[in-house]
C-alpha cells in the first residue's frame, strides 16, 4: 500500500507519491501553475478520480478532473454557479469553490462542493455538472444567516466540512465560516442548525447563527455519531444524539490557548484527534503562538492534550496551517500531513511523536490531503 | 470578426487570435463558448457580470455591457486587468 498526497497552494497543485513505508516522496507538478487550489481530493470509491477546484488571480472559478490520478486532466463542463437572480435583483457568483467532498459510498459519482461566497452544490456525474442545493443558496432565513461577504474572513465566507455520515447518504453536515453547523436528515432537501454549546466572540448573541464561525469540523469514522470542532472560539466535541457541544478546548495550555484551524481525527479511534493552534490574541496574527509551532493531541476525547513538536522548529517559526491543510491516512501507525502558510510539506509518520519537512518552497499552501493506493 | 484572446485563456484556444462572430458581445461571447467550451464562465458570472479582472475593448473602447452591440468590422480585444501578486 503506498500513500498519495494532494497539495493544493496559492500557485498550483502537486502530488507527492510515498513509498510503501512513507520515508521518500516522488513529487509530482506542479499541475496548472500559477493556479489557486483550495482543495484537491481523490475519490475513495474508484481510487483514481481527482477533482481539484481551482480559479486563477483573473479567471472565474472552475473544477479540474482527472480520471488518471493526474496524468490528464479535464474542466468541468459546469462548474459550481448561483442560480441566476430574477430581473432587478442583486444575484449572487461563486468566486472560488472551496471545499470538496465526495458522496456516500453507495452513491458513486456523486460530489458535494462548498464556495465562497458561501454556497452548497452537488455533482451526480463525477464532479462534471454541479447543481445548487436551493435549500441553502436561496433559501431566506439561510441567506440572512450567512450575512454579506464583508461579514467573512478576508478572501470571503467559506461553505466547508461538508461531511456524508458514512451509516446514511441522506445524513449530512456542512459548516460555514460565517453562519455555524448545520445538519440535514433528508440528504439536503431541508437544513437545521447544530450550534447549541458553541460560544462566539465576547459582546454577541450566541442564538444567533450568524455569529458562529467554524473553522473545521470532523466525524470520527469509528464513531459517527462522534464529531470534533476546530472553531473561531475553541475545540468542541459532540456525541450524538446529544445536540450540545462541549467546549474541550478548555483543557488546553493557557499560554497555546485553543484557536486554530484545522482538526485531524484517528481513523480508528474516537478518542484521539489532533489540533494545530495558532495566535488569536490581539490583532490575530494567525501564527504558531510564540513562533513556536506544535500539534496538540488527545487520546481521550479531549480531557487532556498532549503537546508534539519534535523536529518541528523550536522557535522563530511565524506560519500556520490552515483547514483543509492538514490530515491523517489510514495506515498503522497513522502518518499525519500538514502544509504550512509558509509552503513547508511536513509528516510524521508515528501519530506525531516525531515530524519531518519533506518539502520546501511551495507556494502558501491551502489543503493536504492524504490517500492510500493499493 | 477578430478576438484577441489573452494568454490566461489560450488553453481554450491554443492561440491570440480567433475567429468569432454574433451581433452583440453576448452573442460574440456565446460563439466562443461554442467553439472553445468553458471559456465564457472564466470570463463571465452566472448573474453575465464581467468578471472584476476581466476587461473588454471593443475598436478600443472599454465594454461594459452584454449587450453591446457589434458589427462584423470590429476588433474585439479580452485583456486581463493589470492585477494580482
Amino acid at each position: 500500500m503506498k500513500t498519495l498526497l494532494m497539495v493544493g497552494t496559492r500557485k498550483g497543485a502537486w502530488l507527492f507519491h510515498g513509498d510503501g513505508a512513507r520515508r521518500t516522496w516522488r513529487l509530482d507538478g506542479p499541475h496548472f501553475l500559477g493556479h489557486i487550489f483550495n482543495h484537491v481530493v481523490l475519490d475513495p470509491r474508484d481510487g483514481r478520480t481527482l477533482l481539484a477546484a481551482a480559479k486563477t488571480g483573473h479567471l472565474g472559478p472552475t473544477i479540474f478532473r482527472s480520471t488518471d490520478r493526474g496524468r490528464t486532466w479535464k474542466e468541468a463542463a459546469r462548474p459550481p454557479a448561483f442560480a441566476k437572480a430574477a430581473a432587478g435583483e442583486q444575484g449572487r457568483s461563486v468566486d472560488h469553490t472551496f471545499w470538496l467532498t465526495p458522496g456516500h459510498a453507495s452513491q458513486p459519482g456523486v460530489w458535494f462542493a462548498g464556495t465562497s461566497p458561501q454556497g452548497l452544490f452537488r455533482s451526480e456525474d463525477g464532479g462534471s455538472r454541479w447543481s445548487p442545493f436551493s435549500s441553502i443558496n436561496d433559501d431566506p432565513q439561510y441567506r440572512a444567516w450567512m450575512g454579506t461577504v464583508q461579514d467573512g474572513t478576508p478572501d470571503g465566507p467559506k461553505l466547508h466540512s461538508i461531511i456524508v455520515d458514512p451509516r446514511d447518504p441522506a445524513h449530512l453536515y456542512f459548516a460555514m465560516s460565517g453562519g455555524g453547523v448545520h445538519e440535514s436528515l433528508d440528504g439536503g432537501a431541508s437544513f437545521a442548525p447544530l450550534v447549541q454549546g458553541l460560544e462566539v466572540v465576547e459582546g454577541f448573541d450566541r442564538a444567533n447563527v450568524t455569529f458562529h464561525d467554524p473553522h473545521c469540523v470532523r466525524l470520527c469514522p469509528s464513531r459517527p455519531d462522534r464529531l470534533y470542532q476546530q472553531n473561531h472560539c475553541g475545540i468542541y466535541r459532540l456525541d450524538r444524539p446529544s445536540n450540545e457541544w462541549l467546549r474541550i478546548g478548555k483543557h488546553m495550555p493557557r499560554r497555546v490557548g485553543d484557536v486554530g484551524f484545522p482538526l485531524v481525527v484517528h481513523p480508528r479511534d474516537a478518542d484521539t484527534a489532533w489540533v494545530l493552534p495558532m495566535d488569536g490574541g490581539t490583532v490575530w496574527p494567525r501564527t504558531s503562538p510564540q513562533g513556536k509551532p506544535a500539534v496538540y493531541r488527545t487520546k481521550d476525547a479531549g480531557k487532556t492534550w498532549q503537546r508534539q513538536d519534535v523536529g518541528l522548529p523550536e522557535k522563530h517559526a511565524w506560519w500556520t496551517v490552515k483547514r483543509q491543510a492538514m490530515c491523517g491516512d489510514s495506515r498503522d501507525p497513522v502518518g499525519l500531513y500538514f502544509g504550512t502558510t509558509s509552503g513547508e510539506l511536513w509528516m510524521s509518520g508515528d501519530e506525531g511523536r516525531r515530524w519531518r519537512c519533506i518539502a520546501r518552497h511551495l507556494p502558501e499552501i491551502y489543503a493536504v490531503e492524504a490517500a492510500e493506493l493499493a | 470578426m477578430k478576438v484577441l484572446i489573452p494568454s490566461p485563456l489560450h488553453s481554450y484556444t491554443g492561440r491570440s487570435q480567433v475567429e468569432a462572430g454574433g451581433p452583440t458581445l453576448a452573442a460574440l461571447l456565446a460563439d466562443l463558448e461554442r467553439q472553445y467550451p468553458g471559456i465564457r464562465f472564466r470570463m463571465v458570472d452566472e448573474q453575465d457580470r464581467i468578471r472584476r479582472h476581466m476587461r473588454v475593448f471593443v475598436n478600443g473602447d472599454q465594454v461594459f455591457e452584454l449587450a453591446r452591440p457589434l458589427r462584423p468590422s470590429d476588433e474585439v480585444i479580452i485583456v486581463q486587468a493589470l492585477t494580482g501578486g
